[in-house]
């Protein structure tokens, strides 16, 4: 223990490449190992079965997956369930007005967003600090339900589709991770070419730090997507009108209240209740499909929006 | 299209751009703050739209919380009742459910802030483990993507699986219904909180853990420590000061249970375990609509996360020297 080992200590010093963090294994660690690797097993499993039982679920006879025969793959394979989803008229409506609030409310949150974190990121413009406590103290106090509910009223936003894009218009966590954003990954350097080149901060913003920024817009886009895309507050406490609900206030009718249009009176009650459970089955996979299709494109950005916003705490 | 309006005060100001700005002139008030929006008056513009969205749906509403002091009067509006004192906050306390949804609120959060602040923890540790820097990855991005299913679309799940009989652990539970039982309540809530959020809580843990210093592994490595103990000695102390700063932080919604995860997974079967504050403030107050009685209760909730994150806060000054503020 006491020689000083010369050899391995300048090896792993010389080489601080991604490989060099494996570490050489001890016989008495294999053990270990083995116990890490059922774990992480199991835990993968925990996570992905239950959403592949629902895909091959909505596969397969329903009377097949009641009586638990369907396991690992797809049995009696039909798209009965998907048939009857398609046609039903509010899983349409619910998509087309979730996509019109997804897309608005998504461009609005980065126009109001993207500014004023800009703004709040020019070290020397004295008053952010001011105005970021003015943004931080309403992430810790709010006014709560009532207040926001009587103020919506008042402004004649209920049962409207305003109610969905412009109470969110800005989340002041978004704002401070695209701030951090362009704190550290914009070289100052560029204000000073832009200066002489006689840009002013809003020129500057457009032309010189969006045309940089792909990485934070997608981050920040995206958080505010799936924020609308999965928002079913909205809709439950300021909307009442079937014509205005968006996708997750449908799934809910027809997922939870059990509302399926299963209809045809000549199925047994067992039957039906099959047939509204594969419904639910497609009607989940229906709905997050589109996040789903977009995820393995996008996926390294939401992590990435993590370590930004870390940095900056 | 303003391309040309900024440099020229600039240029009749005198002094180059950003080096020169602490030493400002001293001048008169009105002439520093014209001097001022000469220069910023484009920030204050591309703030404005975030200024104004957090003065009228944040500031506007928090105006509005003295409603739990007043009567409400519809024709009055919001802050025009008459002044009643905390008689509200009296009728809260004396209510018959009163204990039950503190009861409810408390054991819920409690169980899902502590094992919801364990779970990722240990699921960092874990896939820090994993040797191969591709299974790695993969693993890491499939725990992480339940984060991006919706709540409506995760509580349906939960009750297909729960399902007596039929679903995944409905059949082993037999003939009895987690959904419909009280006791269960809190367990399948901050169960399937885990299964959804501990892979993307863990993505700070991780970041954290990539950034420790090899040489420390070797070092310990020579000293004869064996895996448990390098998880134990390097590991464990390289992400303990970001999860002291992220658990004071959780700590401030103690009574702060989502709304929506418990909304939705209510029934007339499990109600005595599963109504919150938040739960009851839309029961009474957007249902019921009394607006006074439920905006007291919203800002007894609001004042009690604020005080655990003060506690909090200065347990953790005490202990570890972390602290927010």
């Amino acid at each position: 223990m006491t020689n000083p080992a010369p050899v391995p200590v300048p090896k792993y010093t010389a080489l601080p490449r991604a490989r060099s963090r494996r570490l050489r294994r001890e016989p008495a660690d294999r053990l270990v190992d083995a116990v890490i690797g059922v774990i992480v097993v199991l835990i993968v499993l925990a996570i992905v079965y239950p959403v592949w039982f629902i895909v091959i679920a909505s596969f397969s006879d329903p009377a097949l997956v009641a009586t638990g025969k369907v396991t690992l793959f797809p049995r009696g394979i039909t798209l009965g369930g998907y048939e009857k989803i398609l046609a039903d008229s509010r899983i349409w409506i619910g998509y087309r007005n979730t996509i019109l609030y997804s897309v608005l409310g998504t461009a609005v949150n980065l126009l109001v967003t993207l500014p004023a974190a800009f703004a709040l990121s020019r070290p020397e413009f004295r008053p952010r600090r001011v105005v970021m406590i003015v943004f931080a103290f309403t992430m810790f106090f709010s006014g709560g339900l009532i207040p926001s509910y009587l103020l919506i009223k008042q402004l004649g936003m209920l049962d409207s589709i305003w109610v969905f894009i412009l109470p969110g218009a800005l989340n002041v966590f978004n704002m401070i991770i695209a701030r951090s954003f362009f704190e550290s990954a914009i070289p100052e350097e560029l204000r000073d070419a832009a200066q002489v080149d006689g840009l002013s901060y809003l020129g500057y913003f457009v032309r010189v730090v969006l045309p940089l920024s792909g990485a934070i817009i997608a981050v920040v886009g995206l958080y505010y997507f799936v924020g609308h895309w999965n928002d079913y507050f909205t809709g439950l406490i300021y909307v009442h009108s079937q014509e205005l609900q968006p996708l997750q206030n449908v799934l809910q009718m027809i997922l939870l209240a059990n509302q399926t249009q299963t209809g045809s009176a000549a199925m047994s009650a067992s039957d039906a209740q099959n047939f509204a459970d594969q419904i639910k089955f497609g009607v989940i996979i229906v709905s997050t499909l589109p996040l789903l299709v977009i995820y393995p494109f996008l996926q390294r950005y939401f992590a990435k929006g993590v370590m930004i916003g870390a940095v900056k705490g | 299209m303003t391309l040309t309006d900024h440099p020229r005060p600039r240029q009749g100001s005198g002094t180059s751009p950003r080096p020169a700005a602490p030493a400002r002139p001293r001048l008169a008030s009105g002439a520093r703050l014209r001097h001022h929006l000469q220069r910023y008056w484009q920030l204050w513009l591309m703030l404005l739209p975030a200024l104004a969205a957090v003065a009228v749906f944040s500031y506007v509403p928090l105006y509005g919380v003295q409603l739990a002091f007043r009567e409400y009067d519809i024709t009055k509006g919001l802050t025009g009742g008459e002044f009643v004192g905390l008689e509200y906050f009296r009728q809260f306390v004396r209510d018959p459910m009163f204990t039950r949804i503190l009861a409810n609120t408390v054991r819920i959060s409690l169980w899902t802030l502590v094992m919801g602040f364990i779970a990722p923890l240990l699921l960092a540790l874990l896939i820090n483990q994993i040797a191969s820097p591709r299974v790695k990855s993969v693993v890491q991005t499939i725990t992480y993507t339940p984060h991006f299913i919706s709540t409506v679309v995760m509580v349906s799940m939960i009750t297909i699986f729960l399902a007596p009989g039929t679903g995944l652990v409905g059949k082993l539970t037999g003939g009895s219904n987690l959904m419909g039982d009280p006791d269960a309540f809190a367990t399948v809530y901050w169960v399937s909180e885990i299964w959804q959020h501990a892979g993307w809580n863990c993505i700070i843990y991780l970041a954290a853990l990539s950034s420790v210093d090899m040489a420390l592994y070797e070092a310990a490595k020579l000293d004869g420590a064996g895996r448990l103990q390098l998880i134990r000695y390097v590991d464990l102390p390289a992400i303990l000061p970001t999860a002291g700063v992220l658990l004071i932080l959780t700590m401030g919604s103690v009574l702060g249970v989502g709304f929506e995860k418990v909304w939705l997974m209510q029934n007339t079967l499990n109600i005595t375990a599963s109504e919150v504050i938040s739960t009851y403030t839309y029961r009474i107050g957007i249902l019921g609509s009394q607006f006074s009685y439920s905006t007291a209760i919203g800002l007894f909730n609001s004042v009690v996360n604020f005080l655990f994150l003060i506690a909090a806060n200065a347990i953790a000054r005490r202990t570890s020297g972390t602290s927010l503020f």
